[in-house]
């Protein structure tokens, strides 16, 4: 080797140039999904969250967005809006802001619609256009109620916001089967080395590896690589216990014990860093590589069980790798070795025996693949790429299981069904914010009860004038939201309990009713963000989305992640 | 409940607070959390006359300029010595193609004050060391938005050390934000590479009351340097494209292009580096040598999105407002939470905690720090060892005890005259116990060390 030139330089172009931060987080091919979005904001009240969160999105380049908001600039909205200013007031919000959000990044289309919401969503097909919608409280409960079912039906993500004072709330609809597939774990806790076991190149390399061990030259014998230091000494240890690998704790700790005795303390060093690296690895690499909750709920889902002609990818991949796992009692080999100290060549030796035995075993799972396509009668067979992402990550594989929005209306409880018993458990929980997520579903009833006229436009907020007869009316709601909420789950908290959380409730309500339905710009910008990392997890498939409902205290500065 | 008519309060017309009516709802109500001697409307009177200095001009400066001129802040300060790069423009949304190679500082004010009415935004563009104790003296409130360690340690021992108990002004609030994992290691022995995870959704927000609570040098151990890889390994035993990389950067370049200063902006510098590294790692059978991995590890790339810079900017905005106006209790009360870790790559997770105030921290404590040695390690060593040590990384350090200098960097006569002292072991230098001051051209104060020996 030696000589050989490099191939000719492309050096980056000026998108990879402009998107090199985020392409190392989600590679070209999130960049491409990104491209292909199209978002819809509904947007309502101050509107600034939602402004906020498409600033996040446009920034890094999503292929369209469109602005549906029927409201006028008023001087309030220069106080509260970065996108916008005075040149635009008494011209259409919607409007102003998409073409300052368009100059953020001249490859995203901008579009508006001023339109009213009630007939804008009555029109046939007029959600159609959309990959994703971002809804902004205040909205009429009705057309919440649309789009939730819209999003179920279309598998469409939907997000519904609220951004009122110094708290916000989001959540997340997801389609009722969300599959995702690179996850993106954290490498030094996921290393996955099969060291208990091992397959014949991988044993044969550390027989050849170790050969001698104890009559090495210290140079040697200091950089055997410790993946086969542990095999070499897992293999005295069998010879000493009936053919049995190191189990419980104490096991463990005796075999690190045997690891560390075969250290070489005379050299120069005081010590030897691949000893040292074998012995602090035991713990963590010596345990059997039985799948995750994730990776079973995945292989017992009722899509990856039944196969039909028209399964997604991913549950054809994930039938094969089940299949897979049934056959070895181990999932496909990631393949990566963590960096050791080693001589070059022994490493990269090593590295190939790990590289090999994933690539036999994303054929395995290829085969099986293609037998279940013409079993099935699929005519379009599966990218080869595609099963070798899934084996790589099949670990860490997870699925989300999308939920409707909850719908508050005015005399109407909501109904928190499977969710029940948790919900209500979350009550005595002090580091649960459900009871601001309560508040929020008040201050819904709230507004959806208070129309300003009477054809159902515009609606009044809580504290929108004087505060206290609006906080009185909006603690009775949450408390009767709490009641029926213990009463579904038969659950029964006694006092002082009881009076606590409602005494904590109303806290809560009053702080919102505060607000009178305002927004402020650092908790919009924060929760735009939020919503914003959400929507790139979830148009990217890549890294793990909110399960489904998260709320953000401004007070306390915490969030809380519920499943609702 | 106390409500004030905004008008009454504010010194114009009923118009002149029209544009503020969302704020007006929080400046002039109280809440159930604020404090009983809220005050209502007092804190349209102090946004307008607080002076507050925003520290970073990049991806959490942005969005902390728009969001201090949207929370009704008027006097705004900024500082950084950064001009605009075409990769800045996937979240510093306050640029424009047309302003590369511009400073951000300058760029940044012109453009939320134009956009926000009646906000003056002062820029400075340079370094924060510049400015001496007068000019810090002058704000109420400062908030950083920084990508490194040394320039927040700096800003943090400089509002230590304007605190005078007889002067209260003198106590100027600190809110840092940020975005980055770990840090680089700063030793020039060991090198350090990304093999971290994914650091792009993850960030941390914190309020400090200087010489009251947890400062930056308090949470040094927080910002840990990075596993690092020794020199050795790049030279003879590679296994990693990254160890390439490397070699070309520290090694490769100081043998054959000595004489020209590396710029890691300059696209030949690079394209050079990711050939020479490519055909090291063809050598050793290595695979995985890209331009990009290329630029990333000689840049020290951090991945970077705007949502993460927002929801950090926010939450240190967020602090700041409260801190100004008493609309809310903030983070950072004495004896309360005042950190704020968040992590979005798997689901949302906060970690909101009181990160404790260390007796034996070097700026804000009065007790040596105890750190154990062995005896039988060199000066030297222990002078390298300095950088390394997540509660120390001290480059260029000066160590004396009180009767002896042991060794000082500069000027050259000294450093000539303690040189010797570098080869002598550490017993012979001072005893088991001891204290010694440790000094660092990077900062303006001393640090002190209690050294035990090791058993």
């Amino acid at each position: 080797m030696g000589d050989v030139t490099p191939p000719p330089l492309q050096g980056p172009t000026a998108k990879e140039k402009k998107y090199d931060r985020q392409l190392r987080l989600w590679a070209a091919s999130g960049q491409a999904a990104l491209e292909d979005a199209h978002i819809l904001l509904i947007n309502s009240g101050p509107g600034v969250v939602g402004v906020e969160a498409l600033k996040n999105l446009v920034l890094p380049g999503i292929g369209q967005f469109t602005i549906l908001d029927s409201s006028v600039v008023a001087e309030e909205d220069l106080g509260v809006n970065f996108f916008l200013d005075e040149s635009c007031l008494g011209g259409f919000r919607a409007e102003h802001c998409c073409n300052f959000l368009k100059e953020l990044n001249p490859d995203v289309q901008g579009n508006f619609v001023t339109e009213p919401l009630q007939s804008f969503i009555t029109k046939p097909n007029a959600l159609q256009p959309f990959t994703l919608i971002l809804v902004t409280s205040p909205v009429v409960p009705e057309i919440l109620a649309t789009i939730s079912v819209y999003a179920q039906q279309h598998a469409i993500p939907a997000f519904y916001t609220h951004s009122v004072g110094f708290y916000s709330h989001f959540s997340l609809l997801l389609p009722p089967a969300f599959p995702i597939v690179e996850t993106h774990p954290d490498p030094e806790t996921t290393t996955n080395l099969q060291l208990l076991t091992p397959w014949p190149a991988l044993s044969k390399l550390a027989e050849e590896k170790t050969h001698g061990l104890d009559s090495m030259i210290d140079d040697d014998h200091g950089h055997v690589p410790y993946v086969l230091l542990l095999l070499y000494y897992l293999g005295r240890w069998k010879a000493s216990h009936n053919g049995l690998v190191p189990q419980s704790y104490s096991e463990k700790t005796a075999f690190r014990d045997l690891v560390r005795s075969g250290e070489r303390t005379k050299t120069a060093e005081g010590g030897e860093e691949n000893f040292d690296e074998a012995a602090k690895a035991v713990l963590k690499t010596l345990n059997p590589s039985a799948p995750g909750s994730s990776v079973k709920e995945v292989f017992a889902a009722e899509e990856c069980q039944n196969l039909t002609k028209d399964s997604a990818n991913f549950w054809v991949i994930a039938h094969a790798v089940s299949t897979f796992h049934q056959t070895h009692s181990v999932l496909p080999l990631p393949g990566a070795v963590p960096d050791m100290k080693a001589r070059s060549k022994d490493y990269i030796e090593l590295q190939n025996v790990y590289k090999s035995k994933a690539r036999e075993d994303v054929a395995e799972v290829l085969a099986t693949v293609r037998s279940l396509e013409k079993e099935l009668g699929r005519s379009i067979p599966i990218d080869e790429k595609e099963v070798e992402a899934f084996c790589k990550g099949a670990g860490y594989i997870k699925l989300v299981r999308g939920r409707p929005f909850h719908i508050a209306r005015p005399n109407e409880m909501v109904k928190w069904g499977d969710r029940a018993r948790f919900a209500a458990g979350a009550l005595e929980n002090p580091d649960s914010l459900i009871l601001l997520y309560i508040a929020f579903l008040a201050y819904d009833s709230f507004v959806a009860s208070h129309l300003i006229d009477a054809l159902g436009g515009a609606q009044k907020v809580p504290g929108l004038d004087a505060a206290e007869p609006d906080t009185q009316k909006m603690i009775g709601i949450a408390e009767a939201i709490i009641d029926s909420l213990l009463n579904e789950a038969s659950r029964f908290i006694k006092d002082p309990e009881y009076s606590e959380i409602k005494h904590a409730s109303a806290r809560f309500v009053e702080e919102i009713v505060r607000a009178g339905g305002s927004e402020l710009h650092n908790i919009a910008a924060l929760t735009g963000g939020m919503v914003a990392q959400e929507v790139i997890k979830v148009i990217t498939k890549q890294y793990v989305p909110v399960d489904n409902t998260c709320l953000f205290d401004g007070i306390a500065s915490k969030t809380s992640v519920l499943r609702l | 409940m106390a409500e004030v008519e905004p008008s009454v309060l504010s010194n114009g017309s009923d118009n002149s607070r029209a544009r503020w009516k969302h704020l007006d709802n929080f400046l002039t109500r109280p809440g159930a959390f604020t404090d009983s001697e809220f005050q209502a409307g007092l804190g349209i009177e102090r946004l307008e006359t607080i002076k507050i200095l925003v520290i970073g001009a990049g991806g959490l400066g942005c969005e902390i300029l728009k969001n201090l001129a949207l929370s009704g802040f008027k006097n705004i300060d900024v500082i950084d010595m950064d001009t605009i790069d075409v990769s800045n423009l996937n979240r510093q949304f306050l640029f424009r193609a047309s302003d590369v190679g511009k400073y951000k500082a300058e760029v940044a004010a012109a453009f939320v004050e134009q956009r926000v009415k009646g906000v003056k935004i002062t820029p400075y563009c340079g370094k924060i060391q510049d400015k001496d104790d007068d000019y810090y003296m002058r704000f109420n409130i400062v908030v950083c938005g920084l990508d490194s360690v040394e320039a927040r340690r700096w800003i943090n021992a400089t509002l230590v050390g304007l605190v005078d108990p007889e002067i209260m002004d003198s106590l100027k609030p600190l809110v840092d934000g940020g975005t980055e994992g770990r840090l680089p290691a700063q030793s020039e022995e060991v090198i350090d590479f990304e093999a971290d995870g994914p650091t792009g959704f993850k960030g941390q927000a914190k309020v400090i009351l200087p010489t009251i609570t947890s400062c930056i040098e308090c949470q040094l151990d927080m910002h840990a340097p990075r596993a690092a890889v020794p020199l050795c390994t790049l030279a003879t035993i590679p296994r990693q494209p990254q160890h390439c990389i490397e070699w070309a950067h520290i090694i490769a370049w100081e043998e054959e292009r000595k004489d020209i200063t590396l710029d890691t902006d300059d696209p030949e510098h690079i394209t050079w580096l990711y050939q020479k590294a490519f055909a090291r790692a063809q050598e050793f059978n290595i695979p995985g040598v890209t331009y990009s991995m290329t630029q990333g590890v000689v840049k020290n790339i951090i991945p970077a999105i705007a949502s993460t810079n927002a929801i950090v900017a926010g939450a240190c905005c967020n602090e700041a407002f409260k801190i100004a106006t008493g609309t809310n209790p903030f983070l950072g009360n004495p004896e309360s939470n005042n950190y704020m870790m968040y992590s979005g790559d798997d689901s949302i997770y906060t970690y909101t905690f009181e990160h404790q105030k260390k007796d034996d921290c070097p700026v804000c404590g009065n007790l040596a720090k105890e750190v154990e040695v062995d005896g039988n390690r060199t000066l030297q060593e222990f002078v390298e060892s300095l950088a390394e040590r997540p509660e120390a990384q001290l480059k260029k350090p000066t160590i004396r005890t009180e009767e002896k200098s042991l060794y000082y960097q500069s000027p050259p006569s000294l450093e000539k005259q303690t040189r010797p002292n570098l080869k002598k072991k550490l017993h012979e230098l001072v005893s088991d116990g001891e204290e010694i001051a440790v000094s660092d051209p990077a900062f303006q104060i001393d640090f002190k060390f209690k050294l035990v020996f090791k058993k």
